[in-house]
């Protein structure tokens, strides 16, 4: 697993409070981490302090699963 | 009760009758407060007059890139944000038949976009602490209306409508937004009035009297303050009875 992964991982867990078996990579934030609008709100705020990234707003639309936010910080995290 | 110690307060039109009271009155409870306002000298007689805590960041609320400037600026200068109270406002009151779109525009612009634009920069580190508090003023007229203030009107009565959904959407977040509706209070803004209109404003106001911004004021100190934790969405009207609602 990548460092990448793993720290957003960490991040995940420590935000919706869910068990960590449950963070996988095609995991929904919403239908499966049972994630409010407002979670996802703060999950991408969270990526973007820890990973010193702009997420704007389109991009942050696309960021639905723990996968999709791992692959968006990999190609865009410094 | 209402004690503010360490929270970091920003006021809009600090300035202002009514700004200034709110500043006074937050700073009194024990916050840290930042004034804002178009006019630097008055915001250096007020910072001043109260002293230590107290931070100045200039900022023209019809512009988008000075609003946008200001909540980080506060930020910064506070270390944190717990209370946004956006008092700003303006009139350019004229028959609705005769408004000018410029006029329109103004009004809007400064009373209700520059307020969206301010919540909508605070919340994000409210969210992360876990905490705030947001108290928009807005005006007896949102709620009654009034001749020749469509555009204020209009403002304020779109404060109260943001207020409440932005209070829905953040309560879980331990974030409050409240909206003071003042009626008519001694301020600049009703200096103006001759004394015709003055009596005719007094008949109308069953106290007898008009408000003063410290009657403003203390309500804002409540909505700030954890006690007030419970109350959200709220128009809080303090008009000596003049509506009732
Ligand atoms: N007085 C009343 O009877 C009454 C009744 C109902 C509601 N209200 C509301 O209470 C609030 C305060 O009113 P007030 O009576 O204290 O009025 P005021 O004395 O005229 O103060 C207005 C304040 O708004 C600021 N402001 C205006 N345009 C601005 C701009 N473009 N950028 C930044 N700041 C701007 C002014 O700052 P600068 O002077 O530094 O530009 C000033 O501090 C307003 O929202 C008003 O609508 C007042």
């Amino acid at each position: 697993m990548s460092d990448v992964a793993d720290r957003v991982k960490k991040i995940v867990v420590e935000h919706l409070g869910v068990d960590a078996e449950k963070v996988v990579d095609n995991a929904n934030f919403i239908d499966d981490l049972g994630a409010d609008s407002l979670d996802t709100v703060e999950l991408v705020m969270a990526f973007e302090e820890e990973f010193n990234v702009e997420i704007p707003d389109d991009a942050a639309e696309t960021i639905v699963t723990v996968g999709d936010a791992v692959k968006f910080l990999e190609k865009n995290a410094a | 009760m209402f004690d503010l110690n360490g929270r970091k307060a920003l006021v809009t039109g600090a300035t202002g009758g009514i700004g200034g009271a709110i500043a006074r009155a937050l700073h009194e409870q024990g916050a840290i407060v930042t004034l804002s306002g178009t006019r630097r000298s008055a915001l250096e007689e007020l910072a001043a007059s109260l002293g230590e805590r107290v931070h100045i960041v200039e900022a023209n609320l019809s512009d988008k890139d000075s609003v946008e400037a200001l909540v980080p600026a506060a930020e910064t200068a506070m270390e944190g944000l717990d209370i946004l109270v956006n008092n700003a406002g303006v009139t350019r009151d004229n028959l609705f038949m005769r408004m000018k779109d410029e006029e329109w525009d103004t009004v809007i612009a400064v009373n209700l976009t520059a307020a969206f634009r301010l919540s909508r920069a605070a919340v994000k580190g409210m969210m992360r602490r876990r905490y705030g508090r947001i108290i928009n003023i807005g005006s007896i007229v949102g709620s009654t209306g009034n001749p020749g203030q469509g555009n204020y009107a209009a403002s304020k009565a779109g404060l109260i409508g943001m207020t409440k959904a932005l209070a829905a959407e953040v309560a879980s977040r331990n974030i409050t937004v409240n909206c003071v509706a003042p009626g008519f209070i001694e301020s600049p803004m009703t200096d103006v009035l001759n004394e015709k209109q003055r009596e005719g404003i007094l008949g109308t106001i069953p106290m007898g009297r008009l408000g003063q911004g410290g009657e403003i004021a203390s309500s804002v100190v409540y909505l700030a303050s954890t006690e007030a934790a419970y109350v959200t969405g709220h128009t809080l009207h303090v008009n000596g009875g003049m509506a009732m609602f």
